[in-house]
Parts: C-alpha cells; sequence; structure tokens
C-alpha cells in the first residue's frame, strides 16, 4: 500500500451514472487485478474505495457509480484536481488458477475490475469469456473496450433492451469455461453459486471503514476463519466462503 | 531543544502520542507502513476471555467529521493474543504496549487482566468499561459508579501493573464514575470512548449500521473530550489518557492542557495510516510555536490561575 497524491486527467460519463476517472501519479504497490483505491475527498471524513479498472505505469482507471454524496462530490471534480490516494489495497484476483478457457462475469458496477484482470490473462495466453450483465441498455458499458482485448463478450440485460435478456447466469449456460472470476451484487452471486460448474473467485463489497486492515469493519466468516474483505479479500476463493 | 516526555504511573514515555485501541489492530499492520517505534507507545485491540467475531456487517457509517463504528469487540481471544499477537508484534515494536480489556462479567474482566498483567510486553493495562457495541458488557459496567468500581477493585486484586479504567461519555456524570474508579484503587483513567449514535439511509430507510447503533468518533467528539478531561482532571489525583477526535500536534497538546498525561489517537488512524506519525513530528513544531519547552509541564495547565 502507498498513499500519494493522484492528478485527475480525465472524468467522464460513460453510461448512466456511471463515470470513468483517470488518475495520475505511482502505481508501483498495485501487484493484481481486482485491488483497490481508497479516495480522500474534502468535506467527507471516511475514504471512498473504489475498485481499480485498469493501470500502467503511471495511471490508474477507476469506473464507479454515483450512488450517495460521496461519489457525487466525486463526480464533480475537473481534471488537474490532486486526490490524496491509498493506492494498492486488498488481494486481487490470482490468476494463475484460471484454466485455459477462464470465464469472467461482471454485474454492473462490477463489471470493472474484470478490465484488468481480463488484460492480464489474454496476455498470458488465455482465452477468457465475458459476461457483463446490466438491468438496462442505458446502464451498459465497456462492451467494445473488452472485445478489443480479443475476449469473446456476451452482454445481457434485464428488461432485454440490449444482448441476451436475462441475468448473467443465463448466458452462463451455453458457455464452456475452465475457471470463473467474478464481481458484482450478491444476488447475482448467490446465482452463480447455485449454477457454475468449477473453482472461482469472487470478488466481495462491503461498507469499510479504513481499507487497510486496521477496524475490523468489514469482517465476515470463511471456512478457515475471520478475514477482512479489505485486507485478505476483497477476493475469495469459491471453496472458502460461507453464504 | 524541546521534551516531549511524559510518564503513566512511572512508565515514561517518549512522546505522548498513542494509538486507541481497535484503530490499530496488534500493531503489525502499521509497522508494514513505518517504524511504530516512533510511537509513545500504542493500545492494543481490545482483548476478551473468548474469541469474537464481532457484531453484523454493515459495521460503519460515514458521519459529518466522524464515523460511527459498531464492530462488537471482534478479537482472537487472549490466549491467542499471548501465543500469536503479542510474539508477532515483538519483531517490529520494542517497546511496551498498553493491553487493552473488555469482558461480560467481573470474573471475565479479572480473568483476562491477570494473564496480560504477566506478559513482559505489557506495560498497562486499559480497562474498557465503556464499549457501547456489545449488550450485558462493556458500557452497562461504565455507565454505574459502584459497578464500575467492581471492575476496578477485581482487576486491581490480581494484577500488579497500573491499571487504567477506560471510561464512556455516555453518563450524566462522568466525575462520579471517575471518582469511584479512583476509589476502588485505579492507577489512571482513559477518557474518553465513543458517543452513542446512530445514522439512517434515506434509501432504505433503514439504520446504516446492522446493529442500528454505535460508537461516534472523529473530529466532531473533540470538544466533548477537552470538556470531560477537564471537568475530571478537577476531580481526581489519578493520571489521565486522553483520547476523542485528536487528528493533529495542536489537539494533543490542547487534551494535555485539559488535563491528559498522554492523549490516543483513534479514529484518525483509519483515514491517514500515517497520523500518529505525522503528529509526533509535528509535535516539537507545535511545541515552539506556543514556548512550550517541556509537554509534562503543561498537563491541567488550562486549570491554572
Amino acid at each position: 500500500m502507498k498513499q500519494g497524491l493522484y492528478k485527475i486527467t480525465e472524468n467522464v460519463s460513460i453510461a448512466k451514472d456511471i463515470m470513468r476517472m483517470t488518475l495520475c501519479g505511482d502505481t508501483s504497490a498495485i501487484t493484481a487485478p481486482g485491488q483497490f483505491v481508497n479516495i480522500k475527498l474534502d468535506g467527507f471524513y471516511l475514504r471512498r474505495p473504489i475498485s481499480i479498472c485498469d493501470y500502467d505505469d503511471n495511471s490508474i482507471t477507476l469506473i464507479y457509480k454515483i450512488v450517495g454524496e460521496g461519489t457525487q462530490a466525486l463526480s464533480e471534480m475537473d481534471d488537474g484536481v490532486e486526490l490524496d490516494l491509498l493506492v494498492g489495497l486488498g488481494n486481487g484476483y490470482d490468476v494463475s488458477k484460471s484454466g485455459e478457457k477462464p470465464l469472467l462475469i461482471g454485474g454492473g458496477v462490477g463489471v470493472p475490475p474484470l478490465y484488468n484482470l481480463c488484460k492480464k490473462l489474454v496476455g498470458l495466453g488465455k482465452e477468457p469469456t465475458v459476461i457483463l450483465g446490466f438491468n438496462s441498455a442505458q446502464d451498459v458499458f465497456y462492451e467494445e473496450q473488452f472485445k478489443a482485448l480479443g475476449a469473446k463478450v456476451l452482454v445481457t440485460t434485464a428488461d432485454g433492451s440490449h444482448g441476451i435478456k436475462g441475468f448473467v447466469t443465463d448466458a452462463m449456460k451455453d458457455v464452456e469455461y475452465s475457471y470463473f472470476f467474478t464481481c458484482g451484487p450478491m444476488p447475482m452471486f448467490k446465482a452463480i453459486e447455485a449454477t457454475a460448474k468449477t473453482s472461482g473467485q469472487y470478488s466481495f463489497e462491503e461498507r469499510m471503514g479504513c481499507g487497510f486492515g486496521a477496524c475490523m469493519g468489514c469482517s465476515c466468516k470463511t471456512k478457515y476463519g475471520n478475514k477482512r474483505i479489505c485486507k485478505d479479500g476483497p477476493v475469495l476463493e469459491r471453496e472458502e466462503i460461507v453464504w | 531543544m524541546v521534551n516531549t516526555k511524559v510518564s503513566l504511573s512511572g512508565w515514561e514515555l517518549d512522546n505522548p502520542v498513542i494509538p486507541a485501541s481497535g484503530t490499530f489492530g496488534y500493531g503489525y499492520e502499521f509497522a508494514e507502513l513505518y517504524d511504530i517505534n516512533c510511537l509513545g507507545t500504542f493500545s492494543f485491540k481490545g482483548t476478551t476471555k473468548e474469541p469474537r467475531f464481532g457484531n453484523p456487517t454493515p459495521r460503519i457509517a460515514e458521519c459529518p467529521a466522524g464515523m460511527i463504528n459498531s464492530v462488537g469487540l471482534q478479537n482472537p481471544g487472549v490466549d491467542a493474543v499471548i501465543n500469536e499477537e503479542l510474539p508477532k508484534l515483538a519483531k517490529c515494536f520494542d517497546k511496551k504496549v498498553i493491553a487493552n480489556v473488555s469482558g461480560f462479567s467481573i470474573d471475565e474482566y479479572a480473568y483476562t487482566c491477570e494473564l496480560l498483567d504477566k506478559q513482559e510486553q505489557v506495560g498497562l493495562l486499559e480497562v474498557n468499561v465503556s464499549c457501547p457495541n456489545v449488550h450485558n458488557g462493556g458500557m452497562s459496567f461504565g455507565t454505574d459508579p459502584e459497578c464500575a468500581a467492581a471492575v476496578t477493585k477485581a482487576v486491581k486484586a490480581v494484577t500488579t501493573k497500573p491499571v487504567y479504567i477506560k471510561l464512556t461519555p455516555n453518563v450524566t456524570d462522568i466525575v462520579s464514575v471517575a471518582k469511584a474508579c479512583e476509589q476502588a484503587g485505579a492507577d489512571g483513567i482513559s477518557m474518553i470512548n465513543t458517543l452513542l449514535g446512530m445514522r439512517i439511509d434515506l434509501r432504505t430507510k433503514k439504520p446504516v449500521i446492522a446493529n442500528k447503533m454505535g460508537g461516534f468518533s472523529g473530529s466532531a467528539i473533540l470538544p466533548v473530550a477537552v470538556r470531560m478531561i477537564y471537568q475530571v482532571y478537577e476531580a481526581v489525583n489519578i493520571p489521565i489518557i486522553g483520547m476523542g477526535g485528536v487528528g493533529s500536534a495542536h489537539d494533543v497538546i490542547e487534551l494535555m492542557l485539559a488535563g491528559a498525561s498522554a492523549v490516543q489517537v483513534g479514529a484518525a488512524n483509519l483515514v491517514d495510516p500515517f497520523i500518529c506519525k505525522k503528529i509526533i513530528e509535528d509535535l516539537p513544531k507545535e511545541m515552539e510555536k506556543y514556548n512550550i519547552d517541556d509537554l509534562s509541564k503543561i498537563i491541567g495547565g488550562a486549570h491554572n490561575g
């Protein structure tokens, strides 16, 4: 984990209530896809944890949904503003277990961390399939970006206004896969858990205090003992999760 | 050259800055970030006789100038603290620590304190009779002077190290609780724990915290801490470890002027993991700014004249 000031170079809307922010600064603390940053915002006490969508040697891309006052304030920030970030938080996804045909399943604002994961998997010579689930066509983002990485992409919308009508699990039925990685809301996780045929990794969301393992605000029980979503997670393996 | 040394019941600290229990784990998480030997000392995660998972999540809520937590004393239990956490801490911290203890009965407090009292790494015992997040324990002992005194007596009877009782501000008259602890043999007072608070989510129209209520901390509570420390300092002759909303060297000096012999930093650690190091580095400059040569000489300074 590193603390530093990161300059906003982009902060734009890419779908309904969905923003993409790119920040410039030291990314050396990021060790795996699926990690997150914790952002200090003026006028708010606690930092805001946001998953890392993508990064390179000196920039970080975040995709976030405007859900409350903190993310609303974040969405109104201009290019050039410097933000105090804790970077490289959480364990992230372990790509070594993917097999040859990993399946990546993202639901709504759970999609972003899968982007860098997909990039890493393609880089390792894997053939990922990506299922992106949204409520409606206006919520869809990053379909083309995942395709551009070389992944097979299936999009589902609950109302059928774009792609396959239904949920991510409807699209999973016809996909052959060696392993899965997922991030999204709890009802989606439970549906995946009921249908998935292989091992996999789930990335969890929880209200956090610190984001780096100090306060025990985001603890959960696992088959291997208590874990902190922020430090020992957010990614847990299917085998250890207590549902 | 200014002097930042202070002492607690004969235990000399290089400076008065102490990360508060529950915001610093058992220390080694922060030791990955900086050399924690710069601290005066720190108070480790509230420890109970048995391991505890704590309360359901969400346990955390944002507030104006603060936060609410309802962790519920999650800890691995006293045996694991002695056999696993303290040996891990010994590798990154050369000083003695404050052992923070909670319980659900007077016997439990005494049992856990007796075990921790025997640990060489423990400098003093901080007995938490003020946790707002557990039922039938914690705060229920600290809201009644007689109960607080009974815990103090029981712990003193089985320990040799200084015993500080950590008090809750969720009382009508904190002075009477502090005096009862002093009369029961307490070596010092730690104050204040969090204020009982609640937030409601307008979208769900339900409390944010799963346990509904929790402990409010952060910079918003500093004036409450200053006031209560000031009141208790006037009424007792034992040292006070002050805490509540501290986030700067300025705040440390303010609590000491109110009557604190040392100062704990709590919620601020969760927002800025380097805050205690920064406060320690800022302290000499802040002392010079206010013409303070020797920090221990300003304790209770606001009461003079």
